[in-house]
């Protein structure tokens, strides 16, 4: 299979007073294929977000992306593209759907002229030409009357018609891949599954590949082909989503089924991952997970793991199965 | 968070002292832009032996020493004085939210150079300044008077544009639209802009008070707009010697700097109240 997206070896690094240099992003790999919805988790403070700013070339000062980073688009090389090719590729090629709607639309503009300016941005149409692809956009986006919504200011929208209208926004470039950065944190449980749902139907009628940032399983778990799973800066499980939820290959994977409460089984207390999300400034060294590890071996603190293939599309950042031990 | 400019100015106007300046300054304009039309002419010939008279019905505010009307030197110099306020202040917006929103939006050494600039500008009295142009340029043109004034008083503005791009170049609108591709120029003026604004249009009127002042400082120093062109702060002047002896002579055109700063500045304290979004 071709892929849609291939990034290698991707570094973020950010320079600290004392001319020390952290790495929140440490050498990600991830592939996404057309019109796959490829789901990246973990925790907050992982690297996943700088991950996603990373693919725009929009990572904030004063980090930058390390040399030696790989970042291919559809073949195209996006280290390599100057501003004006990098505009193009920002909401052309790549579509964000950012993850507030309540500070990502500009309080003063009217939802109508932000769908159009996003719409104009990338193409030269008439007035009146894109004013009415804005409004087949907002109806795109499934925002009842789109017409008379044009005219109405964020303030005057549910969290959930924003959340909509940053999709249309976001939809505005007819891109090859969205990227959705926690769409739906700030929702409603029930408008979340709508927006969820909103997102797959759109990607399954333009044909779009989704790659759905989220600190949350059960989101990833309806609707993403793949799950990339992130921690400490590194993606320690890769596997397709039926695979990674019935056989989990990392120990962090499975200790985060674990802590996920369940229906059918009577238990007192949560399980929990001992300790606290190691910083960017003290990543441990070894396997990062290994001072949180249940399972953890005496080579895992002073080896780093290697990426195994388990077959079926799966891989692990492990010594369990390495080893020959699970 | 505020919304819309309109938003803003309905906030204004529900404020007492916003709807009190604004009424006043409404009231302030017809009479400048009608009243001369209707009055006598303030040019007409002098006659001084006729010297100053207190009011009567034929001339409500009184006459000057040339015998001239004055309240018709009052709507006219109103004219001039109200022009002068408005031109100059719109000078020293644009020059300010222009050096503010180039300063804020490129930063590095470009946002360094101009804020060292204008700390360095700011450094030098105003009045100074206007004092030695006047002085070393005699009889003055109007327009050349109005630069002087806004290309002097676009400091402040600029501080406060740039600090207001600085906190909207962090929100995440203004990053959600580089992530879909919009240019430089239509950030700042779609995004940067219209949300800097209402700050930037708080300083503003209250410059206009500002400005009044200085115009009338400097016409009462003989400096700023030339006779027989009348100004406010130039019949003050003329009204120096007569002020025990015909008082109506400085009482009059000094009200009408009185009110008209005080209405701006009303004006001026109800957009910002409007502004905080803990009095909304």
């Amino acid at each position: 299979m071709t892929e849609l997206l291939d990034v290698r070896d991707l570094r973020i690094g950010f320079p600290l007073a004392g001319g020390r240099t952290v790495f929140p992003v440490d050498g990600v790999n991830l592939q996404v294929g057309r019109g796959e919805t490829v789901a990246l988790v973990g925790e907050s403070g992982c690297g996943k977000s700088l991950t996603s700013l990373a693919l725009l070339r929009l990572v904030p000062p004063p980090g930058s992306i390390m040399q030696g980073s790989r970042i291919l688009l559809d073949g195209t090389d996006v280290m390599a593209l100057g501003a004006e090719a990098l505009r193009q590729v920002r909401g052309r090629r790549i579509g964000m759907v950012f993850q507030d709607p309540m500070t990502s639309l500009n309080p003063v503009l009217t939802v109508g002229a932000q769908v159009r300016e996003a719409v104009t941005a990338h193409r030269r149409l008439k007035s009146s030409e894109a004013k009415a692809r804005a409004i087949a956009l907002l109806g795109e986006a499934e925002i009842p009357d789109p017409a008379g919504r044009y005219d109405s200011y964020p303030h005057e929208l549910s969290g959930g018609l924003r959340q909509r209208a940053l999709i249309a926004i976001a939809l505005a470039g007819e891109p090859d891949l969205l990227i959705a950065d926690e769409p739906t944190t700030a929702l409603d449980v029930t408008v979340q599954a709508q927006v969820l749902e909103l997102l797959d139907r759109l990607r399954a009628t333009r044909g779009m590949a989704v790659l759905l940032i989220t600190h949350d399983l059960g989101i990833a778990a309806g609707r993403a082909d793949r799950v990339a799973v992130m921690y400490a800066g590194q993606i320690v499980e890769e596997a397709p989503t039926a695979r990674l939820f019935t056989a989990p290959g990392h120990p962090y994977t499975r200790a985060l089924f674990r802590s996920i409460p369940r229906l059918d089984s009577a238990v007192e207390r949560l399980a929990q991952i001992p300790g606290g999300v190691p910083s960017a400034e003290a990543w441990p060294g070894g396997c990062r997970f290994h001072p949180r590890c249940s399972e953890v071996l005496a080579r895992c603190a002073a080896e780093v793991p290697p990426v195994v293939d388990e077959g079926g599309g799966q891989s692990a950042r492990c010594w369990l199965p390495a080893e020959g031990r699970r | 968070m505020i919304g819309s400019l309109r938003d803003l100015l309905r906030r204004a106007w529900r404020h007492p002292s916003g709807r009190w300046g604004t009424l006043t300054l409404i009231v302030l304009a017809v009479l400048v832009l009608v009243g001369p039309s209707r009055l006598p002419d303030p040019f007409v010939m002098p006659d001084v032996l006729a010297g100053a008279t207190a009011p009567t019905l034929a001339h409500p505010f009184g006459t000057d020493q040339l015998n001239r009307d004055i309240l018709s030197r009052v709507v006219s110099g109103g004219r001039v004085s109200l022009a002068i306020a408005l031109l100059a202040v719109v000078v020293s917006l644009g020059v300010g939210a222009t050096v503010g929103l180039v300063a804020g939006y490129t930063g590095g050494w470009v946002d360094a150079l101009l804020m060292r600039l204008v700390d360095g500008a700011l450094a030098i009295p105003r009045l100074f300044v206007l004092l030695l142009l006047l002085v070393v340029w005699e009889r003055i043109p109007l327009w050349a008077l109005v630069l002087a004034l806004g290309t002097t008083g676009w400091f402040g503005t600029s501080r406060l544009v740039r600090g207001e791009v600085l906190r909207l170049r962090a929100e995440p609108f203004v990053q959600a639209a580089t992530a879909l591709g919009a240019s430089a120029s239509r950030t700042i003026a779609r995004h940067l802009f219209p949300n800097a604004a209402g700050p930037a249009l708080v300083a503003a009127t209250l410059g206009v008070g500002e400005v009044i002042l200085l115009e009338a400082g400097l016409s009462f120093l003989g400096l700023g707009v030339q006779p027989p062109t009348p100004s406010w702060g130039g019949m003050v002047l003329d009204a120096r010697p007569l002020i025990v002896s015909a008082p109506w002579t400085a009482i009059f055109p000094g009200a009408a700097i009185v009110l008209t700063v005080l209405a701006v500045n009303l004006v001026g304290d109800a957009l910002q109240a409007a502004l905080d979004p803990r009095s909304a």
